[in-house]
Parts: C-alpha cells; sequence; structure tokens
C-alpha cells in the first residue's frame, strides 16, 4: 500500500523518536509512506487562536499538494490531522471560494492510529507477533485533537474510541478501561502556562495509576511529551513518586513484532521504560 | 470567581449578532455542558457558558477581557457535547482574534505572545516550524531572565533542553527552506491584510 505522509514540524524535531517508530513499523507492514513534498506547517493552536484565515490557508496549502500527489494522505500528529480535516471541510463550504486553492477533495486525510488499526492491518499484524506483550498493563491515552469536535474528525466513536484497546489485544497486552482516555493534558499552554499543565496532568497520572496501568499508550506526540518530561518534576510538587512510561503505539507494535530498533527508539523517552519492560520480562 | 454584577447590565445585540454569522450562538439555552466537561474552569475567570451568556447580552469589554479565552485548550469537549450544536470552542477563538483587532491588551500576555512567537518562529524558518528558534524567541521576548535565573527556574528549563539535546531531539538546525517559501509569505501577508480589512469594518 502507497500513501502520502504528512509528518509534521515536531516529528522532524521533539519528536523525531515517533517518527523513526512509523518508518520501523510502516516497513513491518509494508506500508510504502511518501513524504508529501514542500509541506508546511498547519499553523497549529496559534494560528487558530488568533488569525482565522492564517489557520485555513496554511493547512489548504497541504491539502491541494496531497490532491496533486493523488494519495490519502496520513498524519501523525493529532493537532496536525484536526487542522487539515478544519481546512478540507472549510475548502468545501462557503469559505471555499475566498480561499483561493484548487481542492476537490477526492483524497482521505487519516489520522495514523486510524489507519493502522484498520481491520486489514490488524490482521496482517496479528501473525507476525513474536514477542505477545503478556503482563503490560497499559491505558490508551488518545488526547483531544483526534477525534474532537466529530464535526471536524468524522469519528463516530469520540468520547470513547477503542482503537488503542483493539490494537493492545492484538500484541497481547492488557488495556484497561478507565474514563479519562480523550480528557485534555493542556499540552498547547505546556510552554506558556506550566501550572496549567502541572493540575492536568497530575490528574491523569493519578486515574491511569487508580486504574492499576503499567504505563500510558499514546498515538499524539504532544500527550506524549507532555506526560513524559514533567513527570519527575510534577510527582516532586505534588509528592509522589510516578513512574509511568508513557509509548507511543508505534513502539509497542515494534516491541511486540520484533523490530531491532525499539531500543534506540524508546532511548529518546525522559521516563525510561526499559525497566518496566524487564520486570515485565518483555526486555533483556 | 468576580461573577457578580453590582451594576445592572446594559445590553445591546451586536456582538450576539456577529457571533451568529459563525455558529448558532443564540440557541445557548444555559444547559451548562459545555463548562461540566471544561477542564480548564479551575484557571478561568467565567465558565464557559458565561462566556456565551454575556456575549449574547453584548458584555464586550467582559468577554473581550476575560482570562477564560486564553486558557482554553482548544480541546473542543464544549463543542463536541453542545446539544444546540454551538461551536463553543470557536467562539473562544473568535473573541481572542477579536481582541487582538481591537488592540486590547491581554489579560494572559504569556499565552498571547506564545502563539505570536510560534507564527513569527514559522515564518522566520521559510515555513515549517524549528522548534528550538520558537523556545529561544519566547524565552528572549518574555524577559525576566535575571528573575528566572535566581528563582531556578532558567536552570530547570535548560536541564530540560539539555536532557531532549542529548536525544537528539531537540536540535539546533538551519531552517528547511521551502520550495513554496514565497506562497507562504503570501499566506502570512494576505492573512495579515484580512485581519486588518476587518478591523476597519465598523
Amino acid at each position: 500500500m502507497k500513501v502520502s505522509y504528512y509528518p509534521g514540524c515536531s516529528l522532524e524535531g521533539t519528536a523525531i523518536d515517533y517518527a523513526a517508530s512509523i518508518g520501523g513499523v510502516s516497513g513491518l507492514l509494508n506500508l510504502e509512506m511518501e513524504e508529501l513534498e514542500d509541506w508546511n506547517c498547519c499553523g497549529a493552536t496559534a494560528a487558530h487562536s488568533t488569525n482565522h484565515n492564517l489557520a485555513l490557508a496554511l493547512p489548504a496549502r497541504n491539502l491541494a499538494l496531497a490532491e496533486t500527489a493523488g494519495r490519502d494522505v496520513v498524519v501523525p500528529c493529532a493537532l496536525c490531522f484536526n487542522r487539515l480535516k478544519v481546512a478540507e471541510k472549510a475548502l468545501k463550504g462557503p469559505e471555499g471560494a475566498h480561499l483561493g486553492v484548487p481542492y476537490q477533495g477526492r483524497i482521505k486525510i487519516w489520522d495514523l492510529l486510524d489507519y493502522l488499526t484498520q481491520d486489514a492491518y490488524l490482521k496482517e499484524l496479528a501473525p507476525k507477533v513474536v514477542q505477545p506483550l503478556t503482563g503490560l498493563k497499559a491505558v490508551g491515552y488518545y488526547g483531544c485533537m483526534v477525534a474532537r469536535p466529530p464535526a471536524v474528525t468524522d469519528k463516530t466513536d469520540a468520547e470513547n474510541p477503542q482503537n488503542l484497546e483493539r490494537l493492545l489485544k492484538v500484541l497481547s497486552a492488557e488495556p484497561l478501561d478507565w474514563s479519562f482516555k480523550t480528557d485534555c493534558c493542556g499540552a498547547g499552554l505546556a510552554v506558556a502556562r506550566p501550572d496549567i499543565i502541572d493540575t492536568l496532568v497530575q490528574r491523569l497520572y493519578e486515574r491511569a495509576r487508580r486504574a492499576g496501568a503499567d504505563c500510558f499508550v499514546v498515538s499524539c506526540q504532544m500527550c506524549q511529551a507532555n506526560l513524559d518530561m514533567p513527570q519527575k518534576r510534577i510527582g516532586q510538587k505534588f509528592g509522589r513518586d510516578y513512574y509511568l512510561p508513557v509509548f507511543y503505539f508505534t513502539e509497542l507494535i515494534g516491541l511486540a513484532l520484533g523490530h531491532p530498533d525499539v531500543k534506540k527508539w524508546l532511548a529518546g523517552h525522559l521516563v525510561d521504560p526499559v525497566p518496566l519492560l524487564r520486570e515485565k520480562g518483555l526486555m533483556e | 470567581m468576580p461573577n457578580t454584577f453590582p451594576e445592572p447590565l446594559e445590553p445591546s445585540s451586536s456582538l450576539a449578532e456577529r457571533l451568529a454569522g459563525l455558529t448558532s450562538v443564540t440557541a445557548c439555552y444555559q444547559c451548562k455542558k459545555c463548562s461540566s466537561g471544561c477542564p480548564l474552569t479551575f484557571a478561568m475567570d467565567f465558565y464557559p457558558d458565561q462566556v456565551i451568556r454575556l456575549a449574547l447580552l453584548g458584555q464586550e469589554a467582559q468577554v473581550l477581557g476575560c482570562r477564560t479565552i486564553w486558557v482554553c485548550s482548544s480541546c473542543e469537549t464544549c463543542t463536541t457535547r453542545c446539544p444546540n450544536n454551538i461551536d463553543i470552542a470557536g467562539v473562544m477563538d473568535w473573541l481572542k482574534e477579536e481582541a487582538l483587532r481591537r488592540g486590547q491588551a491581554s489579560p494572559q500576555p504569556q499565552v498571547t505572545r506564545f502563539h505570536q512567537t510560534f507564527l513569527d518562529a514559522v515564518l522566520m524558518s521559510g515555513g515549517r516550524l524549528s522548534e528550538p528558534l520558537l523556545l529561544g524567541l519566547y524565552q528572549w521576548r518574555s524577559g525576566g531572565t535575571v528573575a528566572k535565573l535566581r528563582s531556578g527556574a532558567l536552570v530547570e528549563d535548560l536541564r530540560l533542553a539539555w536532557k531532549l539535546a542529548r536525544r537528539r531531539r531537540l536540535v539546533p538546525r538551519l531552517p528547511h527552506r521551502l520550495k513554496g517559501v514565497k506562497e507562504i509569505k503570501d499566506i502570512f501577508k494576505k492573512s495579515h491584510l484580512h485581519l486588518q480589512k476587518t478591523q476597519e469594518k465598523p
């Protein structure tokens, strides 16, 4: 299968480890992801908070590029996915004419998790599992932007998505039920108002712990950064000792399918997942 | 929370009429589902339902000057759950943009500065965001380096930057210059003009 790939800016930077694991997993699944040529920043929260026109025009350019490339476009970053979907709706609606971007809507915009957890891929994955993730208790954490609002994302399960749980079961891990899988971690405010993040993220740690989780599994690099980077600091602030590694779902696919680079990918984390994986007998 | 109004309100419909062009804001029947699900209420001065109500009553100074619109994280829970399909998060965005258009001082200057610095950094790096540039520029524009140094906050930031750099996750590089850099500049320029044009409208 061949698709276009829109990585987004942070996958060239702070989430370069996510990008590496995506590359590894797509190889295992014979998925050819061709990076969209000359893609630009989607404008993110900064644009939609301050300049409506810019917030549509920046992602619209990417959609035009993707349509010219002629293939469905797969997006790992939740926010990029959301902004491309917003632009798609705008281009098809009354605002479309003002944007002056040629776009017919002939391609589909996928969020990476949705794409890789289609039935066909889960079926392809199952027999390739060489290291079942038995005993790994995980809460799936989806965050906001892949699901909400459904009028933009076209998702039918915005309040209770199940992709991560379905995937974890195929990998023989133990997905736990919890009520906070789409609660906001506030990543967009992480630099300007870290105090707000402390409150939001500490709640998530507590709730994950109460659910009995060993770790989080995410598909969004902003969620990953926001749960992983400040974990020690937030623990100290609230007088708790948290140890909750935050895996990308692609890293766990790589681990279960025996990809040789998994250790390298995991070395990018600040909360080192290796002790947990050793304890579970999933890594030497 | 300053949500009591000792003075009688002077209602005006002008703001409601403008917002009605964006979303079905007048359909609000104050069920407060938006505020009940909002994860950020602890940091807000008005709850989301109060912002909608005040906007409908035309209380421009209150809604354009409140902290709520800037600490809203755009998680879209309110928009998703509104039984009247009001795009509440979209209203928050509209109000932020309107406040900027009117040149109003932000009650959350750090947040506003972060958004503006982000876009400046995208433009400066030629179409894709350079995270080291954003973080450096934001730090520099925020000032207070000496105070941060004294409080130890700067050491904390630098320690994190070092950890990320060691993991090759924060590497200052020359910006990746796009072929379409001129298109990107045009998009920024036009959007800026668009903002000014809307500003001139009464």
